[in-house]
C-alpha cells in the first residue's frame, strides 16, 4: 500500500522542480494532482468496497477465485445479511449500541455544554486553568484507564450494564465538546447577553433563550462527534461487557462471530458493513459540521 | 391595610425567584455548571489514574484486594521478554506509522488544497476511514490478509504474475507487524490530511504570489513557505496522532490478538491480555502505567521539538 501511494510522489518533486514558472498545462495537472488523488481514493475506499462485495458474495464465489472474478458478484445474495439479523443476536447489539451512544451522547452535551458557558462566559478567576485541566483530560489515553476503571466499575455495580458505558464515554467526550463549545461561544458577540441582562434576564434565561440558540451550529457538531466517537469505542466496551446481549456491535462481531476455524467471512464483513452504516449515514447528513468541527478543534 | 399587603406582595413576587435568585447568585452558578463535568471527569479519569498508579504496585488479581508490594511489578516487568518485545513493537509501530500518516496525509491535504470540481465530495469521502469504527474496517483488512483468500496476494500472483506463491501476512512476524501498520496508515492518513487541510487554507496566497515573483520553485515555495507556516499545526497534530498510535489496541486486539507468537503485542493490548483476561490486575496496570513515561516524552519531544522551530522561523520572518 505504502509503495504504490509512494511512487507519484518521487515524480511529483521530480517533475516540479525543472520549471519554474508553473503555468499548469492540462497533462501535468493530470499527472500531478488527479493521479495521485485517484490513487488516494482508490485505497482509501477499497477496503470499504471489499466488505460491501464480501457480504453480498454467495460462500462458494467468496472462496473460489480462480473460477469468478474476486472483484465482482455474478450471483449476490442476501443470505449473509439474513443469517446475520435473524440468526444472531446483531438487532440486540444494534438497539444497546444505539442506547449507549445516544446516552452518553446527551450526557456529555449537557455536562459540556453548562462547563463551556461557565468557563468562557461565566469568567472567573482561574477559569482558563479549568479550560485548560479539561483539555488535558483529553490526552489520557482510555488504555491506560480500562484496568483501574474496571475496578471502579465493578464498585459501583455497574459491570455488565451498558449504563457503565454510558457513564465512562464522556471522559473521551466531554474534554473534546467542551473545547469546541468553547470556540463557539467566544464566536457569539457578549453584547447580545448585555443587552439580555439589562433587560433583566437571568444567567439561566441567558444561556436558554440567546446563547443557546446561536450556538445550535456548534452543539450539533460536538453531537455529531460524541455519537460517532461512542459508536466507535471498543476497548472499554470490550473490558466492562461480557454478556451476549448487552455486547456494542463492534464488540460483539469481534467476540460472537468470530468462531471456530472456519471464519464466516460473508456475515463478518456483513455484519461490520451494518455497523458502519449507522455512522456513515449520520456522517453524510452532517458532513459539513463534522469537517468544521474537526477543523476548528484543530485550529484552537 | 396597604402596609400588610405590601409586604405579602412582596413575598408573592419574591417566592417563585428564589430558585432563579439563587441560580443568579454567580459562584453558585458557576460550581452548578461545572459540576457535571468536574464530577464525570473526576470519578471516571483522575480518580482511576491515581488507582491505576496504586494498583501497578500492588498484587490485586480479579475477585481479590492486593497487598503493596513495591517494585516487584516493575522488576518482573525489566526481566521479562514479552514486555521488551511489547515496548520495541510499540515505538516502532508508532514511528513507522506516524511518519507514514504525516507523508501520506500532508501530501493528500496538498493535493486537496487545489481547486477541482467535486472537492466537497472528494473532502467527504476521504475522511470515511476514520468516521467508520476501527474494528469493523480492521476486520475488513484482517480479511483482506487472509493466507489463502488474500486480495493483496490474488493480485500479485493471479493477476500481475509478480509471486508464485501467496504472502504471509500475519502469520510471521515481520509481515504482520508491517501489516499492522498499513493498516493502521490507512486508519490514519484522513484524520492527518483534513487537519492540515484545515492548516493549509489559512496560509495566505499573497505569500505564494510574492514568492513566485522572486522566482521559488514549486519545492522552495513548500519549504519555505508552507512547511514552516504550518508547523504549529503539525505539532498539535503529531502530538495527538503519536499518543493514539503509542497506545492503539483496537487494530492489534481485532487483527492479530498480538499474535503470532506475541510478535505483535503493543502494550496495551498486553496489559488488556494479563490484566483483563488473565484476572492479574496488579501486573496490567503495571504494563499500562509503563506508558506514561514513553507519553510524556513524545508528547514533549513533538510539542516542542515542533513548536520550538516554529518560534525560531516566525522570528526570522518577521
Amino acid at each position: 500500500m505504502t509503495d504504490v501511494a509512494a511512487q507519484p510522489g518521487n515524480s511529483n518533486v521530480a517533475s516540479a522542480t525543472p520549471d519554474t514558472m508553473a503555468w499548469d498545462s492540462r497533462a501535468r495537472r493530470v499527472m500531478m494532482i488527479y493521479l495521485p488523488l485517484a490513487c488516494f481514493v482508490l485505497i482509501l475506499l477499497f477496503p470499504f468496497y471489499w466488505m460491501a462485495i464480501t457480504s453480498f458474495k454467495p460462500n462458494a464465489e467468496l472462496l473460489n477465485y480462480k473460477q469468478h472474478n474476486p472483484f465482482w458478484i455474478s450471483s449476490p445474495t442476501l443470505a449473509h445479511i439474513k443469517h446475520l439479523l435473524f440468526d444472531t443476536a446483531y438487532p440486540t447489539w444494534l438497539k444497546t449500541t444505539m442506547f449507549v451512544a445516544i446516552g452518553s451522547t446527551f450526557l456529555s452535551l449537557f455536562a459540556s455544554t453548562l462547563a463551556a458557558y461557565a468557563i468562557e462566559r461565566l469568567r472567573f478567576r482561574g477559569s482558563p486553568y479549568v479550560g485548560l485541566g479539561i483539555y488535558l483530560a483529553y490526552l489520557v489515553p482510555p488504555s491506560i484507564l480500562f484496568i483501574p476503571l474496571a475496578t471502579v466499575i465493578v464498585q459501583f455495580g455497574l459491570f455488565d450494564s451498558p449504563m457503565a458505558l454510558i457513564l465512562v464515554y464522556p471522559t473521551f467526550l466531554v474534554p473534546f465538546c467542551t473545547w469546541l463549545l468553547i470556540g463557539y461561544f467566544k464566536s457569539i458577540p457578549y453584547e447580545l447577553e448585555e443587552c439580555a441582562l439589562v433587560d433583566g434576564a437571568t444567567r439561566l434565561q441567558i444561556l436558554r433563550r440567546i446563547t443557546l440558540p446561536l450556538a445550535v451550529p456548534g452543539l450539533i457538531s460536538a453531537g455529531i462527534f460524541s455519537f460517532t466517537l461512542s459508536w466507535n469505542e471498543f476497548i472499554y466496551a470490550l473490558a466492562f461487557i461480557q454478556s451476549g446481549a448487552n455486547k456494542t456491535v463492534p464488540v460483539a462481531i469481534l467476540t460472537e462471530l468470530v468462531t471456530g476455524d472456519v471464519y464466516q467471512w460473508g456475515a463478518l464483513m456483513a455484519g461490520s458493513l451494518l455497523g458502519s452504516l449507522p455512522v456513515a449515514l449520520f456522517y453524510s447528513l452532517f458532513v459539513d459540521y463534522y469537517v468544521s468541527s474537526l477543523t476548528g478543534a484543530v485550529k484552537e | 391595610m396597604s402596609v400588610t399587603t405590601l409586604p405579602s406582595r412582596g413575598v408573592a413576587l419574591r417566592q417563585p425567584n428564589w430558585i432563579a435568585r439563587l441560580f443568579d447568585y454567580k459562584p453558585f452558578l458557576i460550581v452548578m455548571c461545572l459540576a457535571p463535568a468536574i464530577g464525570l471527569l473526576t470519578v471516571f479519569l483522575t480518580y482511576p489514574l491515581g488507582l491505576g498508579v496504586w494498583l501497578a504496585f500492588t498484587d490485586t488479581t480479579i475477585g481479590q484486594r492486593g497487598i503493596f508490594i513495591g517494585l516487584e511489578n516493575f522488576q518482573y516487568l525489566l526481566k521479562d521478554p514479552l514486555w521488551w518485545n511489547a515496548v520495541f513493537y510499540s515505538v516502532f509501530y508508532t514511528g513507522i506509522a506516524t511518519i507514514g500518516k504525516f507523508a501520506l496525509g500532508f501530501w493528500l491535504a496538498l493535493l486537496l488544497n487545489n481547486h477541482f470540481p467535486l472537492k466537497s465530495l472528494l473532502r467527504a469521502i476521504v475522511l470515511l476511514p476514520w468516521i467508520v469504527p476501527t474494528v469493523l474496517s480492521a476486520l475488513a483488512f484482517w480479511w483482506i490478509y487472509d493466507p489463502q483468500f488474500s486480495i493483496i496476494s490474488y493480485l500479485l500472483v493471479d493477476v500481475l504474475h509478480i509471486r508464485s506463491t501467496n504472502i504471509d501476512f500475519l502469520g510471521t512476524p515481520w509481515p504482520a507487524r508491517f501489516s499492522l501498520i498499513a493498516a493502521n496508515i490507512w486508519r490514519g492518513i484522513p484524520f492527518v490530511a483534513i487537519s492540515l487541510l484545515a492548516g493549509l487554507q489559512t496560509i495566505s496566497p499573497s505569500l505564494y504570489e510574492a514568492a513566485m515573483l522572486d522566482g521559488a520553485t514549486a519545492w522552495q515555495r513548500f519549504r519555505y513557505i508552507t512547511l514552516p507556516m504550518m508547523m504549529p499545526i503539525l505539532a498539535i497534530v503529531m502530538t495527538f496522532s503519536i499518543i493514539f498510535t503509542f497506545t492503539d489496541f483496537q487494530l492489534v486486539y481485532a487483527i492479530t490478538r498480538g499474535g503470532p507468537v506475541n510478535s505483535t503485542h503493543l502494550l496495551a493490548t498486553l496489559a488488556f491480555q494479563r490484566g483483563i483476561a488473565g484476572g492479574e490486575l496488579g501486573e496490567g496496570a503495571a504494563i499500562a502505567v509503563s506508558m506514561i513515561p514513553f507519553l510524556v516524552f513524545a508528547t514533549l519531544f513533538s510539542y516542542f521539538g515542533l513548536a520550538r522551530r516554529k518560534w525560531q522561523q516566525g522570528e526570522a520572518n518577521d
